[in-house]
C-alpha cells in the first residue's frame, strides 16, 4: 500500500459543483470487471449498460463517480461499477449518500435502490432526500417484488397478486412511487423501462445533469418472481394502448396511431379522449409542463396506472431549486466571511477563558 | 464593586455547596450558570450538577416541575458537585420540598415567602406552612419576600407584572453572591452583553441582583459573610466546560488538529443535543452540522462522510445508540474511520430521559450481531470529555474502526474549569491518503492492522466496499469460509492492538497492594475518588482504579488485581463492568450498584467501601 499523504482537506470548502470533464471516456471504463451475478435475463443488466453508456457520454471520470446502495437485487450495482462505491445496509444508501455528498461536493455521487430498499425499509430516508433535494442521482429499480429473499410482496405489490408472503393475495394498495416523490417536492422526477434502452439513456442522461436530487422510477422486470409485472407496457402489441410518452411542451398523446389523448375534465379529473371522436381536437388535451412551478399536472399523470390510464414515461418534473448540500457550503462560507475563519487556537480558548498564574 | 458600608463578620470555608431550586421557568439553571462562572473567574475548583425536569413546562409551581442547579465551589480539588448543600435557595415550596433532604444540618434555607401561600402550599402538597410551623427548626432560615423586594427594586425601569417577577432569580443570586463575598461584574457584563437589545429587561435584572446583594449587606437577618480562598489550580490558562461543550470542542479542535472538515450527523435526543447545539455554532470553523432525519440516517450520514475523507461524528443516547447499532457494524465492517458519543440516560426504552445512568455499557461493547469489536472510552469528568474525544478521533483515524464514547447526563450536564490546552501539546494526527495505484489493495493492512483510507476522486484507486464479507487483501466480496474466519480473527486482533496505543491503568492509593480496591469507570470517577480519599484519611486500607478504556482494556489490569485482597466495582447499573471484569479476569468482585437516575454521593461510596472492608 502506498501512503504518500496527499491534501487530507475533505470538504465542501473550495470545491466545485461540476465533477471532472475528462476528454473521452468508453462505457467500459466504468465496469469493475467482476461478473456480474443477476439471474439470466434481469432487467438490471440493461440499466447497468445503459448507466455506463450516460456516465461515458457526460465524459464524467470514473474517479469522481461513487455509487452507493443498500440491500437488494438491484444494490448489488456498485460492484460491478469501476467507480468509488458503498454497498450498504438495507434501506440506508440515501443516508449514506447524503454524508457523502455533503462532506465531498466534488463528487457525482449515485444511488441504486429498490422498491423494498428504498419504499419500504427506507422510506423515510426517501421522503426527507427529496425534501432536501441533496444533490444526489437515485435509480429506483421496481418490480414490485423482494427478489433477494425469494419473493415477498413489497410496497409496489398491486392488489391481489399472489406472492411468497402474500399466497391469497395482497391486500394493501400499493404506493405511487411518482406521487410520493412529488408529494415530497422532488426536483427531478422521472420514469423509464429497462426494456426501452434509448427511452432510459434519455432519462438517465437527463438525471445526470439535473442540479439536485433526481429521482428516477425504472420498471424492471424479475424473471423469476414477477415476470408479468410489466407485460402490459412492454408487450409489443399492447405498449402503445399503455403506455404515454411524456414529452415536454407537447400534448399528451399516445394510442397505436397515436389518436388518444388526455383531457382535463370538471373537477381536475382526467379523461382520456380520442382526437376527432366527440368535437375533440388537439388544442383540448393537456400540454406536458415538466417546468411548471406547481406540480399539480405532473401529480395528475403520477396517478395514471392502466388499464384505467396509460403510465406516463420520461420526465414528469424537473425544476430549478437550491440544493441542500450548496445551501449548507454558502451557509459556512458566508458566516467564515462574516465572522473571518476560526483558528484552533480561539476555538480552544472559548470566550470566557481566565488566566490562573 | 466597591463597598462601603462596614463589614459583617466573615467566616472562611474550604467548600461549599449552593443549590438553587425554584420552578421550571425560574430561570435556575440561568443564575446557576453564571454563579459558576463568577467562581470560576474568582479562582475557585468546582462541579456543578444542574436537576431539571423531563417536561419543558410542567405545571406551575408542582413537584413535577423543579428545577435546580448545584454548584461546589472549592480552594481545595473538587471531583463532584457535593451530596449536600450548605445552601439552599428555595423560590417556592415545591422547591423546598424536593430539595430539603438536600440540605445540610444547619444549612442556609433563603426561601421565597411570597410564594408561601395557600396556592403554592397545596401544589407542593404541604398541609401546614413549613416556614411557620417549627418544621425547618434544625437549618437556618431566611424566609424573604423575594417576589415583593424585586417588583420594588425594578418599579424604576417600568417592568411590571410577570416580566417584574422574571427578575427574581437575579435578586436571589445577588444575595447569594454578597453571602460568599462574590464580585457582581461579571454577571453585570453578562448581563450587557444578553441584554443589549432589551435596555429594560438589562436595567432590571440589574436592580433585582444588586438590590438581593444589599439586602444581604445590611439587612440585620443575615449575620456572616463567607470567603472560599481561591484554589491552588495549575498555572495556566481555564475555560469552563461542560460534558457535551467539552465533546463538541473534543470533535471540533481534533478536526481542525488534523487538517479535516468535521462532520457531524445527528438526531435530537436528551441529553445529547447540546452537542449538535455547539457545533453548529462552530461554522465558521467549518464544521458541518446535519440534522437527519432519524438516528440510522445520522450514523449512516457519518458512514458516507468517513469514506468521503472527512472527521466524521454523531452524538446520541440510549436509545438512539440501539438504532445506530447495525450502522455501527457497517462501519466495522468497512474499517472507516468515525466517533459515537453515547450520552447515557436512564433506561431502558425511553425510561429516564433527564437522569443520568451508566446503563449503556453492555450495549456500547455487545450491541451489534456478529463479532463485531469496537473501541470503547468512558471520559471522567466534565473537561475529560474534551481529552476523550480526541483520543477517540485518534484512535479511530489511526486503526480505521468507529468508537464510542461513552458519557452520560451527569457528564453532559455538569461543568468544571478545564486547563485550556496549547495547540502543540495536542498529539498530532497522522493521517496518510493512498495515492499510487500500485499494488493498491482496499483490505491490505499496515503493522497497526488498519486498512488505507482511500478517498474517492483519487485517480485509479476506484474501489468498492460493503456490508458483505470482504475477501483478505483485496477487500472482494467473499463467502469462503475460512476467510470469514480469519476476518473475523483480524478484526478482533485490530481492536486488541488498540491497547498499544492506551497508557497503563494508574491506581489511586497503594498501587502495591491493599485490602479494598474500589473499581470507578467513566462518571463514577468524581464520587469514588471523592470517597476513596476520605477513606484513606480515616486510615482505610483503599485504593481506587477509575477506569477510562472499556475495550480495550489497559494491559496491566491482569497485574493488578491480584494485588488486593477484595475488589468493589462501583457503577451506576447494575453490574454490568463486574460481571466482564470477573469473566475476563476470573475473579469474584463485589458491586456497589445504585440506578436512581442520579451519581452517587460520595458519601453513599465511602459507606460502601466502609461495608465492604467490614465483611472483608
Amino acid at each position: 500500500m502506498n501512503s504518500t499523504a496527499v491534501p487530507v482537506n475533505a470538504g465542501p470548502a473550495g470545491k466545485s459543483d461540476t465533477p471532472v470533464r475528462a476528454t473521452t471516456y468508453k462505457p467500459g471504463d466504468y465496469a469493475s470487471g467482476h461478473d456480474v451475478r443477476w439471474c439470466p435475463w434481469c432487467g438490471d443488466y440493461a440499466v447497468l449498460s445503459q448507466v455506463k453508456k450516460t456516465l461515458s457520454t457526460l465524459g464524467i471520470s470514473p474517479d469522481q463517480i461513487v455509487f452507493v446502495s443498500g440491500i437488494g437485487c438491484s444494490s448489488r450495482f456498485p460492484y460491478y461499477m469501476g467507480v468509488y462505491g458503498i454497498h450498504g445496509i438495507h434501506g440506508r444508501a440515501l443516508a449514506i449518500a447524503t454524508g457523502l455528498k455533503l462532506a465531498r461536493r466534488d463528487l457525482s455521487v449515485w444511488v441504486a435502490t429498490g422498491d423494498g430498499d428504498c419504499l419500504s425499509i427506507g422510506g423515510n430516508h426517501l421522503i426527507h432526500t427529496l425534501r432536501r433535494n441533496m444533490d444526489l442521482k437515485i435509480i429506483m429499480f421496481n418490480n414490485r417484488i423482494y427478489g433477494l429473499t425469494k419473493g415477498q410482496a413489497s410496497p409496489t405489490s398491486v392488489v391481489g397478486q399472489i406472492t411468497a408472503s402474500t399466497p391469497y393475495g395482497v391486500i394493501e394498495p400499493p404506493f405511487a412511487p411518482l406521487a410520493l416523490a412529488l408529494g415530497c417536492q422532488a426536483t427531478f422526477v422521472a420514469r423509464s423501462l429497462d426494456l426501452n434502452p434509448k427511452h432510459l439513456e434519455m432519462v438517465l442522461d437527463r438525471a445526470a445533469v439535473h442540479q439536485g436530487a433526481a429521482f428516477i422510477e425504472v420498471y424492471q422486470t424479475c424473471r423469476i418472481f414477477n415476470d408479468a409485472a410489466f407485460e402490459q407496457l412492454t408487450d409489443r402489441a399492447l405498449r402503445d394502448e399503455n403506455l404515454l410518452m411524456l414529452e415536454h411542451g407537447k400534448p399528451l398523446r399516445f394510442g397505436k396511431n397515436r389518436e388518444k389523448g388526455i383531457r382535463l375534465g370538471a373537477n381536475l379529473q382526467p379523461e382520456v379522449v380520442v382526437i376527432g371522436e366527440n368535437g375533440v381536437a388537439e388544442k383540448d388535451l393537456l400540454v406536458h409542463d415538466e417546468k411548471a412551478p406547481n406540480p399539480n399536472l405532473a401529480y395528475i399523470l403520477s396517478q395514471f396506472h392502466y388499464p384505467q390510464f396509460p403510465e406516463p414515461m420520461g420526465v414528469l418534473r424537473a425544476v430549478e431549486a437550491p440544493t441542500y448540500d450548496a445551501l449548507v457550503d454558502k451557509q459556512i462560507k458566508d458566516i467564515q466571511a462574516s465572522k473571518g475563519e476560526g483558528d484552533l487556537a480561539s476555538l480552544l480558548r472559548g470566550t470566557d477563558a481566565w488566566e490562573v498564574d | 464593586m466597591a463597598v462601603n458600608t462596614p463589614q459583617k463578620p466573615r467566616e472562611t470555608m474550604e467548600a461549599v455547596a449552593v443549590r438553587f431550586a425554584g420552578d421550571s421557568g425560574d430561570g435556575m439553571q440561568m443564575v446557576g450558570s453564571l454563579f459558576t462562572a463568577t467562581s470560576a473567574l474568582m479562582g475557585n475548583d468546582l462541579a456543578t450538577l444542574p436537576d431539571y425536569p423531563a417536561e419543558v413546562r410542567a405545571p406551575a409551581g408542582s413537584l413535577g416541575g423543579v428545577s435546580g442547579f448545584q454548584v461546589n465551589f472549592s480552594s481545595t480539588d473538587v471531583y463532584t458537585p457535593g451530596d449536600t448543600v450548605n445552601v439552599l435557595v428555595a423560590l417556592n415550596p415545591a422547591a423546598l420540598k424536593v430539595n430539603l433532604r438536600d440540605l445540610q444540618k444547619r444549612g442556609i434555607l433563603i426561601a421565597n415567602s411570597d410564594t408561601f401561600n395557600d396556592n403554592g402550599l397545596k401544589l407542593a402538597q404541604y398541609t401546614s406552612n413549613p416556614l411557620e410551623d417549627g418544621s425547618l427548626a434544625d437549618y437556618q432560615v431566611q424566609a424573604l419576600p423575594i417576589t415583593r423586594m424585586t417588583r420594588e427594586a425594578v418599579a424604576p425601569t417600568g417592568l411590571k407584572g410577570k416580566d417584574a417577577d422574571r427578575c427574581k432569580n437575579f435578586f436571589a443570586l445577588g444575595l447569594v453572591y454578597w453571602l460568599f463575598d462574590r464580585d457582581l461584574q461579571p454577571t453585570l457584563d453578562w448581563l450587557t452583553q444578553k441584554f443589549a437589545k432589551l435596555p429594560a429587561v438589562k436595567e432590571a435584572n440589574e436592580r433585582a441582583l444588586k438590590a438581593g446583594y444589599y439586602y444581604g449587606e445590611t439587612a440585620e437577618m443575615i449575620q456572616v459573610q463567607y470567603t472560599v480562598q481561591k484554589a491552588r489550580l495549575p498555572k495556566g490558562l481555564y475555560r469552563k466546560i461542560g460534558g457535551n461543550e467539552a465533546v463538541a470542542l473534543g470533535m471540533a479542535v481534533a478536526a481542525k488538529r488534523a487538517g479535516k472538515t468535521l462532520f457531524y450527523g445527528s438526531y435530537p435526543i436528551t441529553p445529547a443535543s447540546e452537542i449538535l447545539h455547539e457545533l453548529a455554532r462552530l461554522k465558521n470553523y467549518g464544521v458541518v452540522t446535519f440534522q437527519a432525519e432519524d438516528e440510522i440516517a445520522a450514523m449512516c450520514s457519518v458512514i458516507g462522510a468517513a469514506f468521503g475523507g472527512a472527521f466524521a461524528a454523531s452524538g446520541t443516547s440510549g436509545p438512539g445508540l440501539s438504532l445506530k447499532t447495525e450502522a455501527l457494524g457497517l462501519a466495522v465492517m468497512l474499517e472507516l474511520p468515525c466517533v459515537v458519543v453515547d450520552v447515557q440516560r436512564g433506561g431502558p426504552s425511553t425510561g429516564l430521559p433527564t437522569k443520568t445512568e451508566q446503563g449503556d455499557l453492555y450495549q456500547a461493547l455487545f450491541g451489534r450481531h456478529g463479532e463485531c469489536p469496537l473501541p470503547v472510552l468512558a471520559p471522567l469528568s466534565p473537561s475529560d470529555c474534551f481529552h476523550a474525544t480526541y483520543e477517540a478521533f485518534q484512535l479511530a483515524a489511526k486503526y480505521m474502526t468507529p468508537v464510542i464514547v461513552l458519557s452520560d447526563g451527569y457528564l453532559a450536564n455538569g461543568a468544571e474549569p478545564m486547563r485550556v490546552p496549547k495547540v502543540e501539546e495536542l498529539p498530532a494526527f497522522d493521517i496518510r491518503h493512498p495515492v499510487d495505484p500500485t499494488g493498491f489493495e482496499p483490505y491490505a493492512r499496515n503493522a497497526d492492522l488498519a486498512r488505507p483510507w482511500a478517498l474517492p476522486g483519487t485517480p485509479g484507486l476506484a474501489h468498492r466496499i460493503g456490508g458483505l464479507e470482504k475477501q483478505d487483501v483485496t477487500g472482494d466480496v467473499s463467502y469462503d469460509p475460512e476467510n470469514h474466519e480469519r476476518m473475523c480473527r483480524l478484526r478482533a486482533e485490530k481492536i486488541a492492538k488498540v491497547a498499544e496505543s492506551i497508557p497503563d491503568q494508574e491506581v489511586l492509593g497503594d498501587g502495591a497492594g491493599a485490602d479494598l480496591l474500589v473499581v470507578s469507570w467513566g462518571s463514577a470517577y468524581g464520587a469514588v475518588r471523592t470517597a476513596f480519599e476520605r477513606a484513606r484519611a480515616q486510615g482505610l486500607s483503599v485504593a481506587h482504579l477509575p477506569l477510562r478504556y472499556l475495550n480495550p482494556m489497559p494491559r496491566n489490569l491482569k497485574e493488578i488485581f491480584p494485588r488486593y485482597k477484595k475488589i468493589l466495582v462501583a457503577e451506576c447499573n447494575l453490574g454490568q463492568l463486574r460481571d466482564v471484569l470477573q469473566a475476563r479476569y476470573v475473579r469474584p468482585m463485589e458491586g456497589l450498584n445504585k440506578i436512581q437516575g442520579r451519581p452517587f454521593a460520595a458519601a453513599e461510596v465511602l459507606a460502601g467501601i466502609e461495608k465492604a472492608l467490614r465483611k472483608a
